[in-house]
């Protein structure tokens, strides 16, 4: 009982984050008609991409930075796996572990200006969000892609069309239709994000976001811990930019989208409870942060426009209400401003 | 051979002695209390020894060998660990991440053992008498007196052979104490050597084994802990001479026309129902110990603080003071020189001139623009009045010695002309010509008709510079003293709130 | 650097970025000359129609610079713009302008009062309002199909010339002359700076710190309004997401001109050469027939470059 006290205290944002997403994939789910797996596996492929970059975004943010080239970079791998993700088994496999070793090295290149160069990160990454996308366009001027469409199939469906494509395995019952893009996200997570998560430099980051001074106090390694965070951050777009391949099958260096992906990554990452400021939050947080912005845009496609929600019917609501629901969930955080007793704190 | 062993140890900040050519033993399986008033260089000492601080000249050895620190870990790698006043926790990690950051057990995969980590944390709390406190639990969720164990957990965490505490216990429910006091006990017992400030005599008197006092930045003497009773111990710490030269203090005939009364203040917990009044023309010295509730009692006058109880009343009405914006009127005319000039006082990166019509802004305006040429006048007269050295008025104020840059936090409010000013600890870590400069400044305005209040931790300025010296502990104001109560001893006395004793010894010692 | 050159508001990275210009420049001409024999980017035909372009990014960040001096930062500027234009075009007639500059205002005193009251960070709040913009419009063209062509009075300003000398670019100057005006010559100006070096040392100065807060972000509001106005006039209409490339050069022109990111210091003339700069360098690249992605990388190194030579890296805000 007080270990699940402790948990939901300390989760309270993740907690909220994973309620307001049930309350709306349930509106969801009993709005549509023919609500199956199918319909389930095609929100996963769509909220895996943004699920993914804004994992990257929290690693930054936990330092109590920011990272405005989490979009860029994913657009830029988008670009480089649309060349290479085709012919054999082992060049599709080369492609992928260049894509994400091309990934962590750019992220790596954001650790080092923000910790040699000592410019701010959120204006360092501005910068070299500017030359990913660059890349992107040099790598790819026009949209297009030479993804194997086989390969591209098999990865985005569930495990039973996976054995067909292939003919690895025949129909496995319920858990082969489990989808793909969700046990990718829940790879990544367990073999990338709890180990870091757990391990010294990730408890590091940690650290230094809640407090500086008593980190370094405290033996912390302070450069390694922000190289290592900016890195991972790059990674995690990298892991972005091979699916968002995989999905559309092509690449397209588009810098509307990666900035619109960069800017719904933060209000993921707050949204699954993340503070701005460093310290607490994390990876699954801006999973179900990513998932909520998504399911909002899942539901304008499926009110009715004779139930009551019918005011809600128009699909031009949803950056709106969109918006609202971001400034709404930043705002009730402000109930700690009114609960200050001396002022000067506020300015800290 | 004594454990640690400090020779010809001396530093200064910005030409303030810090520390003169102390020479300081400290031995094994031993308690030993710092004793000295604020601002007699224990903390500085205690930096040394940590390696937050190096010092400009002299020896330290640890063990037979000569060490040198450049950095709290070095400290840390040769078995000094220190407790200090100021919290070196991360608020939004667990206690057990927190009680094992340094070097946490790890599994085999490198990975971070936290089962294994709130096992050492459990041991670690229970060693210190908190197995309430469940390792889970965020810093940030603790009361402070829970942080402070949580502290005093970290640092046997670290296996260490030298522990400072610094006001380890200041903030401390009694329970805790007795516990923290058997872990010392204990501690010395297998051998440690244990470095203990306090300002509480009593605690001193149940855990030292020796003593030792400082004053003015020297070791004045080392002893075993009942050689001295409280009395000698009070006159080792305050005898020494009057160092600085006061401007005369006016006879009051009558008690002045009160220009600001405060009555029952609370600020719970820190501030306790206080009432007080000063009067036109007066300085009222407020005294201490460092942490009583002055520094939020100026805060609470100058409307920082929210949810104060009480009344506050200028020139015999009652007045509420929501915000400085508010206190800086002219109904009011408060000014309020703070605590850290760096933080508080100060925008190091702008220029002087800008910094001292910071506050006088609305007054140097004509409709909406600022009037340069009246603007760069009065700063002129300010610089002036108060003898602010500097190069040229564009300049950081960041390129000024400590004092001159006081001088402009001064000057900035002077300019608005203020008929009440709150002063928080003016003189600290400034040159003594300034201090003197300080001290004629605060007695001229005073003449002029200027209520003050002075906050200082240096009780050499209250009595110097001070009509009446209010005595605050605990939130508390339990004593007022006047005119020639203003003494070292009762100043000395009341504020470790051991009046009535001192005072019988005193008076024992006179008949 | 002598005390004579601060004083006239010049201080390093104002050199430097003025002297990147003028290599832009240089290096342009030497193509030019090179490839076509001509010195077209000395021409005033081609520099005015440079600084026509530079007008809407300068006055979009001027008003950057407003929230960037206190440390906050703005990003709901790209559907301010945005929005401004579009109200504006679809009221059409008189009133037009009034309403664009209405949008303005309302958006810098909603934003104001969420981080100077609510204490959200700017970052995050104004991301907010951005998207709620953005939602609004989309509403007003897809629900009403409103009218988008630039009304006389925007195509005056925003695309008409007296004496080859545009229009917008004059208007640039007089939002110039009120910035600087306001910087320099009123307390506000005064607020701006000290709060963004010490929150706290403002406020006890007896500042009313949130009256400056919401000041400033009306006042970028204002600017982006002013912006989308102009940037209607010279394409003759208004559409959506006209403002979304406004976003990032913006605080990249504030940052090239020596404004610190976390606030407190910077001085005007900066802003105004690093938005010159920035668009030079995209104009004198595309002519130079860069391809876009050369572009963006040359741009993002540029960037880099010049804050690493700049070398004021604070450790921490302590």
């Amino acid at each position: 009982m007080k270990t699940l006290r402790i948990y939901a205290t300390q989760n309270l944002g993740l907690l909220i984050a994973i309620a307001i997403f049930l309350v709306l994939y349930l509106i969801y789910a009993t709005q549509l008609s023919r609500f199956g797996m199918n319909v389930v596996l095609q929100n996963a492929n769509e909220v895996v991409p943004l699920a993914l970059v804004s994992m990257a975004q929290t690693v930054p943010v936990l330092l109590g930075g920011l990272d405005l080239s989490v979009g860029p970079l994913m657009t830029m791998i988008n670009c480089i796996a649309s060349e290479f993700l085709a012919g054999d088994i082992w060049s599709v496999l080369f492609g992928c572990v260049l894509c994400l070793v091309i990934g962590s090295a750019c992220g790596l290149l954001n650790g080092c200006i923000v910790v040699y160069g000592r410019i701010q990160p959120i204006i360092a990454t501005l910068a070299t969000g500017a030359i990913f996308i660059g890349v992107a366009l040099f790598v790819r001027p026009t949209p297009g892609g030479k993804v194997d469409g086989d390969l591209s199939w098999a990865l985005t469906n569930d495990i039973n069309e996976l054995g067909y494509t292939y003919g690895w395995w025949e129909d496995l019952g319920w858990f082969g239709l489990i989808p793909l893009p969700a046990v990718f996200l829940v790879l990544v997570v367990l073999l990338v994000w709890i180990p870091f998560r757990r391990s010294a430099t990730g408890r590091g980051c940690y650290a230094i976001g809640s407090a500086e001074g008593a980190a370094y106090m405290s033996g912390i390694a302070i450069n390694r811990s922000k190289l290592a965070a900016f890195t991972l951050a790059g990674f995690f777009a990298a892991c972005a930019g091979l699916y968002l391949t995989l999905l559309t099958g092509s690449g397209n260096a588009d810098a509307q989208q990666a900035g619109s992906y960069t800017l719904n990554s933060i209000a993921a990452v707050v949204i699954g409870g993340t503070s701005l400021f460093g310290g607490t939050g994390g990876c699954i947080g801006a999973i179900f942060g990513a998932m909520v912005i998504r399911a909002i845009s899942f539901i304008f496609r499926v009110i009715d426009e004779n139930s009551i929600f019918g005011f809600l019917a128009s699909p031009l609501l949803q950056s709106l209400v969109e918006g609202a629901i971001l400034l709404l969930a930043v705002s009730l955080g402000a109930a700690r401003v009114f609960r200050v007793r001396n002022r000067l704190t506020l300015f800290t | 051979m004594a454990y640690l062993q400090m020779r010809g140890i001396a530093k200064t900040y910005g030409g303030v002695r810090a520390l003169t050519d102390v020479d300081f033993a400290c031995e094994r399986g031993s308690i030993h209390a710092v004793l000295g008033e604020n601002g007699a260089g224990k903390s500085t000492l205690i930096k040394i020894i940590a390696g937050v601080v190096q010092p400009d000249a002299g020896t330290m050895t640890l063990d037979g060998r000569e060490v040198q620190f450049s950095s709290p870990l070095e400290a840390n790698a040769a078995g000094i660990v220190c407790i200090f006043q100021e919290l070196s926790l991360m608020p939004d990690l667990s206690v057990a991440d927190n009680i094992c950051i340094t070097d946490p057990p790890r599994t085999r995969l490198g990975l971070i053992d936290s089962r294994a980590q709130r096992r050492r944390a459990e041991e670690l709390l229970a060693r210190v008498g908190c197995e309430d406190i469940d390792p889970r639990e965020r810093v940030r969720n603790l009361p402070l007196s829970r942080r402070q164990m949580v502290e005093i957990a970290k640092a046997l965490g670290r296996n260490p052979t030298l522990l400072i505490l610094d006001e380890a216990t200041s903030a401390l429910t009694s329970s805790d104490v007795t516990k923290v006091y058997e872990i010392l006990h204990q501690l010395r017992n297998e051998g440690l050597s244990l470095l203990y400030i306090s300002h509480r005599m009593h605690e001193i008197k149940e855990l030292a084994d020796t003593c030792s006092v400082f004053r003015n930045g020297r070791h004045i003497e080392t002893f075993p802990k009942d050689a001295h009773t409280d009395h000698e111990v009070v006159q080792l710490m305050i005898g020494r001479e009057m160092s600085h030269v006061y401007p005369p203090k006016p006879k009051w005939d009558t008690p002045p026309q009160p220009v600001l009364e405060v009555r029952n203040l609370s600020w719970p917990p820190v501030l306790n129902d206080i009432s007080l009044t000063v009067g036109r023309g007066e300085i009222v010295g407020l005294g201490g110990l460092d942490g009583q509730g002055q520094r939020e009692l100026l805060l609470a006058l100058f409307g920082v603080l929210r949810g104060v109880q009480g009344e506050v009343l200028i020139d015999g009405r009652k007045t509420a003071i929501g915000s400085p914006a508010r206190a800086k009127s002219k109904r009011i005319g408060m000014a309020l020189i703070p605590e850290d000039r760096k933080t508080e006082g100060l925008m190091l990166p702008m220029s002087i001139g800008a910094n001292i019509s910071m506050a006088a802004m609305p007054m140097l305006t004509r409709g909406l623009v600022i009037d340069r040429s009246r603007e760069a006048q009065r700063i002129t007269e300010m610089i002036q009045q108060l003898q602010i050295k500097i190069g040229g008025v564009g300049d950081p104020v960041a390129t000024l010695s400590g004092g001159n840059q006081q001088k402009v936090v001064i000057a900035k409010w002077l300019m608005t002309g203020a008929r009440i000013v709150l002063l928080n600890d003016p003189t600290r870590g400034i040159d003594v010509g300034t201090k003197q400069e300080i001290y004629q400044l605060l007695r001229r305005l005073a003449d002029q008709g200027t209520a003050i209040l002075f906050y200082t931790t240096d009780y050499d300025e209250l009595i110097g510079s001070c009509d009446r010296v209010l005595i605050l502990y605990d939130g508390k104001i339990v004593r007022e003293l006047v005119g020639d109560q203003i003494t070292e001893t009762n100043i000395v006395a009341s504020s470790l709130n051991l009046s009535d004793q001192i005072e019988r010894a005193a008076a024992e010692a006179r008949a | 650097m002598s005390s004579a050159t601060t004083r006239m508001g010049i201080d390093k990275p104002i050199l430097i970025a003025g002297a990147f210009v003028i290599v832009i420049l240089l290096v342009g001409s030497a193509y030019t000359l090179a490839t076509q024999g001509t010195l077209s980017f000395l021409s005033p035909t081609y520099l005015l129609q440079q600084l026509q372009i530079a007008s809407f990014l300068g006055i979009t960040a001027a008003g950057m610079m407003m929230v960037i001096l206190l440390g906050h930062i703005d990003l709901s500027v790209p559907w301010t713009l945005s929005a401004a234009a579009m109200l504006a075009t679809a009221v059409g007639g008189p009133a037009a302008v009034p309403v664009g500059l209405g949008v303005g205002l309302v958006v810098g005193l909603f934003n104001g009062l969420g981080v100077a009251y609510l204490r959200v960070p700017s970052m995050i709040f104004t991301l907010g309002v951005n998207t709620v913009l953005m939602g609004l419009m989309v509403i007003l063209t897809g629900g009403f199909a409103p009218q988008s062509a630039a009304t006389d009075l925007m195509l005056f300003f925003g695309r008409d010339r007296t004496f080859g000398i545009p229009h917008a670019v004059i208007l640039w100057i007089a939002v110039s002359v009120a910035i600087v005006f306001i910087l320099n010559r009123t307390p506000l100006g005064r607020y701006m700076y000290a709060i963004g070096n010490r929150e706290a040392a403002t406020y006890l100065s007896g500042v009313n710190t949130r009256l400056v807060i919401i000041c400033s972000f009306v006042i970028c509001s204002l600017c982006a309004a002013i912006a989308g106005l102009l940037l209607a006039g010279y394409s003759s209409r208004a559409f959506q997401a006209m403002g979304d490339e406004y976003l990032l050069p913006s605080i990249a022109a504030v940052v090239l001109g020596g404004t610190h990111i976390l606030g407190g210091r910077g001085k005007y003339l900066g802003t105004v050469i690093g938005a010159v700069l920035i668009v030079l360098l995209q104009s004198v690249l595309s002519v130079m027939q860069m391809p876009e992605a050369g572009r963006q990388i040359i741009y993002g190194a540029v960037i880099i470059l010049m804050l690493l030579v700049y070398g004021r890296g604070d450790k921490l805000r302590a």
